[in-house]
């Protein structure tokens, strides 16, 4: 805690407070991971350290070291920029994994899952717990 | 120009934090610049759909709807939590709603706001018809998610987007 006593005293309590709230959120996240049954809603715990959690942190951060050496923020932009932009592509692989395994079901179940929407007049049968494969792009993945 | 780099403005960005992460030089601005370029070029070969910004003065109204949610949704999801997971005052479940976004990189952001928010994941996208698969982890029975997700995010996107 040196660096706080060099601070002003209304910034230390701004930088402890968003650390304090931070931390808390990740770890109120975790404790969700941990409590909430089924799959799909552990999904929903840890968005709650990654948005709040990094949020707060990195306001902490950016502040802190802005005041006390002058340096430009923009380190800490960019880790919340990348971490914001990875986040959701590994959450989207693990429930879309996650989706699958409780469509086929062989495997039981986390929660019941909506059946799977084709496209066309395709019908059910033991390989439609394979989506077609156009179906199956991520959002971001370009038309050609 | 077009050949050495396909996407100048993603080269820049990137020669930029280069610089910015490291110590300004000389030989960090010929390796950030390699760097951007060499990353340019490869995006170009993965040939992804060119985001069309329609208009910008969008940009600052949904960032903060976006904020604002994503600070209540914490707060919410924080009481779930705390609250245990029998308490019968919740109850999680899945929405199915159609989306009419089509441009690649507008559905792309639309990912990144719905998986920020706590309380709402991302789970499945349809291409085809536009179907859009969200597990809700507080799901009330009056919120009509359908004309919720068009209004906030939606409009807001196709407005910027398309």
């Amino acid at each position: 805690m040196r660096h706080l006593e060099q601070l002003p005293p209304w910034a230390a309590i701004i930088i402890a407070l968003c650390v304090a709230i931070g931390a808390s959120m990740t770890l109120l996240g975790g404790l969700g991971v941990v409590r909430l049954k089924s799959f799909y809603q552990r999904l929903h715990a840890q968005t709650l350290a990654y948005s709040a959690g990094t949020l707060l942190t990195i306001i902490a951060s950016m502040l802190m070291f802005s005041l006390l050496e002058s340096r430009t923020v923009l380190h800490e932009l960019i880790i919340g920029v990348f971490v914001i932009v990875t986040t959701p592509v590994t959450t989207l692989m693990l429930s879309r994994a996650a989706l699958r395994r409780d469509r086929d079901a062989k495997l039981g179940h986390d929660e019941i899952v909506p059946p799977q929407r084709r496209a066309g007049p395709a019908k059910p049968d033991p390989a439609s717990a394979t989506p077609p494969i156009p179906a199956a792009a991520a959002p971001d993945r370009p038309d050609r | 120009m077009s050949r050495l780099a396909p996407h100048p403005v993603l080269s820049v960005a990137l020669v930029l934090m280069w610089l910015f992460l490291t110590r300004f030089s000389l030989g960090h601005l010929v390796l950030g610049s390699v760097i951007a370029l060499t990353a340019g070029w490869a995006v170009e070969h993965l040939h992804p759909s060119r985001p069309r910004f329609r208009r910008w003065i969008a940009v600052p109204r949904l960032i903060s709807i976006v904020m604002r949610d994503i600070l209540r949704s914490n707060i919410g999801v924080a009481r779930i939590v705390l609250l245990g997971p029998d308490h019968p005052a919740y109850n999680s479940g899945f929405i199915d709603l159609e989306l009419r976004l089509r441009d690649p990189n507008a559905i792309a952001v639309l990912a990144l706001i719905v998986t920020a928010t706590p309380g709402t994941s991302w789970v499945e996208y349809e291409r085809h018809e536009g179907r859009l698969l969200l597990h809700v982890l507080d799901l009330k029975s009056d919120d009509d998610w359908q004309s919720l997700i068009h209004d906030r995010y939606e409009a807001l996107l196709m407005e910027i987007f398309e």
